[in-house]
């Protein structure tokens, strides 16, 4: 099939309007006969574009989290700089230390990335190694998140201390959820591969499990570069 | 798991009972299947997109009267000087109320009603993509328009606004728990709303019938696609805001606190960058349909086809870059205010688009007018006056004055009412006997309209003069000193304002009465035709009401107006155009029907999604009162949530009897 | 047996196809490509190199975010479509985003 609806749906559009000269009817019969994306007649499971929609729905999804995260970065921007003296980023931070825990989740995109390809090679015991470490790898980056803001509220800053505290911890707090909901996922997907309770394509599940993941990795890596790298 | 046999005598029909899936209580997740076909439960716990669009439409249509009451009470306490229904406090949450009703718990639930009824129809499918999440969206939006009404007993409805401006909205000028339930209450819907969205935009994208591409598609999905599109990306950003209200509100933040150094255009800029597409997402379905019902009511195609969708698409998309007309008086400052002025006009090109082709539709054509056409037609006069309050709204000096008084309310009253209230009656009208197999009166129907046309503009053209005359918005009551001199003053208008209230509202009580009178028990109003209105659209190629598995056989899709063209052929020649019948849409039906699909498998009913829905509220309520509760909810979420994820949407192939192997021409459903 | 209805065979054609991308070996290298780059950052914000530090921050942050998107999360080898719907929302979010906080003056100096 064409590989792209947009494109068809627009060749399809300026036909119409090309064919319309003095007549409003009869373009529209011809206009989409070029072919666009049925993958019909082999019986079996008509789909329009022949995609698989739980993967459809998941980039959706992904799109309108871009939104979410776009809003509470724009939010925190805005604030980073509202905050006494003493308890801002630049007396805060401690880099390396950071450093160390993006790091973790980064391994933890790589170890999510062998287990979907693990998945799509029918090995279903590396494809719960590597489940089971990306949860792990995932459980210690929480900690050290967890580590980071005990550290922070022993230095004065709570989540209601200043609009800078705020909006840092409603940041990380709403990734930090998004964390530990993909850890739940990973080790429910563990559950369900070893008790063969996935319904559908076990491949494409560990795979839509591994989008959602590498998501929480990327806005980490925006969080990173712009909450912690840049200085006041 | 239904499973619906074809003997060729009888027609396969849900009411042999529960299939061979007492399997059905094959105990995945923790709860036995339900499978009951009639009564209560099946309507409690099925995902069949039809009767999940009833119940939206069903539950929009209480909370639509819910509204109006609330207006009601609006008009009655500003009918004369010095009004005293209600108290200035009271006053906040009627206004508040009735247009947060309106919006999230009328207009939109009652387009989903109309986008989940018939986007299946309209492209071929048997249902949308995930069924059970389309069961969840309703049910999370039913308790979640529940929990925010109670707010009313427990402490007051919210009272800031329905855009809810910070710092106003924080616990200091706010102290009762109202606003809390309105963000925790918006939060809940706005997942229903998210949810629905990526349902829909995967099942046009993925589940059209073979030989229906994207400009082969019935307009109304067209529009309803892109409001799916604008719900998806919009409804995050009101969900940062509610999130960072809620956490001001209930533990502390300093987001808006002025003296810690916030910002209240914060808040402004997060809820009108959603709040803009918003009015698209509340226009466009209307718009959607009525580009359906010109066009049957005509006997024309609809004019400029490849237009309206990409007007449409335009529409949404440029609906991006103007938020900040709604914060002219803000203080943003002139660059910013131009840009944003510069960019509103803009939009109004491509609704122009629409006005223009509409009125083409029209032209020449051979017209009937049915109370459907009627509410068509009125959407175009009156969307049209609004939308040129609104380009008055664009140019940024004149809003200056006009910004805060009746003017507004009497532009947006004139798009949101004249446009996607009206929208939505001529759908009623038109779609009903699809819907529930009998025509409404068009005697009634017409009374109906026009009451609802006297009585919209007697309410709210008076508005734009009392606007302009000084009236602010949101203000509890009027003395006569203030109400101006001579007789055409703002106390004559408010009067009169108010009388068109009670005419509208005896309009809307019409409709009700022909509700009730069509489909009373003794009612003498018999089955509709199968294509009573001689309709163009694929969705018309069923049974009226459709049988639960839409079409008896997957239809093939070779033109636009699929099903106009399977009744009509152009026997003219060269570029005229000459249509003979040579089917009548009863005909079409049959032939489909015999020509039916020996197996179809249909999604499972499933408690999930109401469980999983039930545990939101809860959750919400231990925000408000109690912790606890807000464990006891997720603990019930997570149970939900597993049990639906362990238990399959397919039966097993030995199910079927005969068993089936992969080659039937039963459309896939995903397993969610 | 659960999968009959789901494993049509049509679709493998375009499992093939789809599934077609870098190697468990690539995704090492892409890997330790992704670690260089954060090293770098990280560096970047402690050597001074003037007028550069927020440009050359900001580009390395976006060549990390795309390449985990392009490459881990597969978009460069699956359909097309997959990747516009991604990049309408990821497009909308920095577009209202910046503008709105241009309104602050937040990129003014």
């Amino acid at each position: 099939m064409s590989d792209s609806l947009i494109t068809e749906t627009v060749k399809d559009a300026v036909q119409i309007v090309k064919d319309h000269s003095d007549d409003v009817h009869e373009h529209d019969v011809h206009a989409g006969d070029h072919h666009s994306g049925d993958h019909d007649d082999h019986g079996g499971h008509h789909s329009s574009l022949g995609l698989s929609n739980t993967k459809l729905a998941m980039w959706l999804f992904l799109g309108s989290e871009c939104l979410l995260f776009g809003g509470l970065i724009s939010t925190y921007m805005l604030y980073r700089n509202r905050h006494s003296e003493n308890l801002g980023p630049d007396q805060l931070w401690d880099i390396p230390f950071t450093s160390a825990t993006s790091f973790v989740l980064l391994t933890s995109s790589l170890t999510m990335v062998l287990a979907v390809s693990a998945a799509n090679r029918k090995d279903l015991r590396n494809t719960k190694i590597y489940l089971g470490v990306t949860a792990l790898l995932g459980a210690l980056f929480l900690a050290g998140q967890i580590y980071e803001f005990t550290v922070f509220y022993r230095e004065g800053l709570g989540f209601t201390t200043s609009l800078f505290s705020s909006s840092f911890f409603t940041l990380t707090g709403f990734h930090g959820v998004h964390v530990s909901i993909g850890i739940i996922m990973l080790v429910a997907m563990i559950g369900m591969l070893s008790k063969e309770k996935v319904s559908g394509d076990e491949a494409e599940a560990v795979e839509m499990v591994g989008l959602y993941w590498h998501f929480v990795d990327i806005v980490w890596i925006i969080i990173f570069t712009l909450v912690y790298l840049i200085p006041a | 798991m239904a499973i619906i046999e074809r003997p060729t005598e009888a027609p396969a029909t849900t009411n042999r009972g529960p299939a061979p899936a007492p399997k059905a209580s094959t105990n995945y997740g923790y709860l036995r299947r339900p499978v009951e076909t009639t009564g209560w439960r099946s309507w409690a716990f099925t995902v069949d997109h039809k009767k999940i669009g009833i119940m939206y439409g069903a539950v929009a249509m209480f909370f639509f009267i819910l509204g109006g009451l609330e207006a009601a009470l609006i008009r009655l306490q500003l009918a004369g000087p010095d009004g005293t229904i209600l108290s200035a406090d009271k006053y906040n949450q009627m206004f508040t109320m009735h247009a947060t009703t309106m919006v999230f718990l009328f207009v939109m639930p009652m387009a989903a009603a109309f986008a989940n009824y018939f986007i299946p129809l309209q492209i071929g499918a048997r249902d949308v993509a995930f069924p059970r999440l389309n069961a969840l969206s309703l049910w999370v939006f039913v308790f979640g328009g529940v929990f925010l009404n109670t707010s009313w007993f427990l402490g007051g409805g919210a009272d800031g606004g329905w855009f809810m401006y910070a710092p106003n909205s924080a616990v200091p000028f706010s102290p009762t728990n109202g606003v809390d339930f309105w963000g925790l209450g918006l939060q809940i819907t706005g997942i229903a709303s998210l949810v629905g969205a990526i349902n829909l935009i995967v099942t046009v994208l993925n589940m059209r019938a073979p030989g229906m591409s994207m400009m082969k598609m019935p307009i109304f999905t067209w529009m309803a696609f892109v409001v799916q599109m604008l719900l998806l990306f919009a409804i995050p950003v009101i969900t940062v805001a509610l999130f960072l209200l809620m956490f001001q509100r209930s533990f502390g933040a300093q987001f808006f606190s002025v003296e810690a150094g916030a910002d209240p255009l914060l808040w402004q800029h997060l809820f009108w960058i959603f709040g803009h597409p918003e009015v698209y997402i509340l226009v466009l379905p209307s718009f959607g349909i009525i580009s359906e019902v010109l066009p049957v009511f005509a006997k024309k195609p609809l004019f400029g086809y490849p237009f309206v969708v990409f007007s449409g698409a335009a529409i949404g998309f440029v609906g991006w870059g103007v938020w900040a007309h709604h914060m002219f008086a803000s203080g943003l400052g002139p660059v910013s205010v131009a840009v944003f002025s510069v960019a509103t006009m803009a939009i109004a090109v491509p609704t122009g688009v629409k006005i223009i082709n509409w009125t083409l539709t029209l032209w020449g054509g051979k017209l009937t007018f049915t109370t459907a056409m009627l509410f068509a037609i009125g959407l175009i006069v009156q969307f049209t006056i609004g939308g040129l309050s609104g380009v008055t709204h664009a140019v940024a000096p004149s809003d200056t004055q006009q910004t805060d008084t009746y003017y507004i309310v009497a532009h947006f009253h004139y798009v949101i009412f004249g446009g996607a209230v009206l929208g939505l009656f001529s759908g009623f009208y038109y779609w009903w006997p699809k819907v529930f197999g009998k025509l409404l009166s068009e005697p009634l129907g017409k009374w109906n309209f026009w009451l609802m046309i006297v009585g919209m503009n007697l309410t709210f053209g008076p508005m734009h003069i009392i606007g302009l005359q000084g009236q602010p918005r949101r203000m509890y009551r009027w003395t006569e000193f203030r109400a101006g001199e001579g007789f055409f003053n703002l106390g004559f208008w408010n009067l009169v304002a108010t009388i068109g209230t009670f005419i509208l509202g005896v309009g809307i009580l019409l409709f009700l009465v022909n509700i009730w009178i069509t489909h009373r028990p003794n009612s003498k109003t018999g089955p509709a035709p199968a294509d009573p209105w001689d309709a163009r659209s694929l969705e018309w190629i069923t049974s009226s009401p459709p049988k639960e598995y839409n079409f008896a056989r997957t239809p093939q899709v070779s033109e636009l107006d699929e099903f106009f063209h399977r009744k009509y052929v152009d026997v003219g020649e060269g570029d005229k155009h000459e249509y003979v019948q040579r089917m009548t849409g009863e005909e079409v039906i049959q032939f489909e029907e015999d020509n039916a699909d020996p197996n179809i498998h249909l999604p499972a009913p499933s408690y999930w999604p109401m469980v999983l829905a039930f545990a939101l509220p809860v959750m919400a309520y231990g925000v408000i009162y109690n912790t606890l509760l807000i464990v006891a909810g997720g603990a019930i979420a997570t149970m939900a949530m597993f049990g639906w994820a362990l238990e399959p949407a397919d039966a097993e192939a030995s199910d079927f009897d005969p068993p089936v192997e992969g080659d039937e021409t039963s459309k896939e459903l995903a397993n969610v | 047996m659960t999968d009959t209805i789901h494993t049509p065979s049509a679709h493998d054609q375009h499992d093939a196809k789809e599934h077609h991308g870098p190697s468990d070996m690539q995704f090492v290298t892409i890997f330790f490509i992704l670690a260089g780059i954060t090293a770098v950052e990280v560096a970047v914000s402690y050597i001074d190199i003037g007028p550069f530090f927020l440009p050359v921050l900001l580009g390395l942050m976006v060549v990390k975010f795309f390449t985990v998107v392009l490459y881990f999360m597969h978009i460069k080898f699956d359909h097309k479509l997959f990747g516009r719907l991604f990049y309408i929302g990821l497009g909308l979010a920095v577009f209202v985003y910046a503008a709105a906080l241009s309104t602050f003056q937040f990129f003014a100096g």
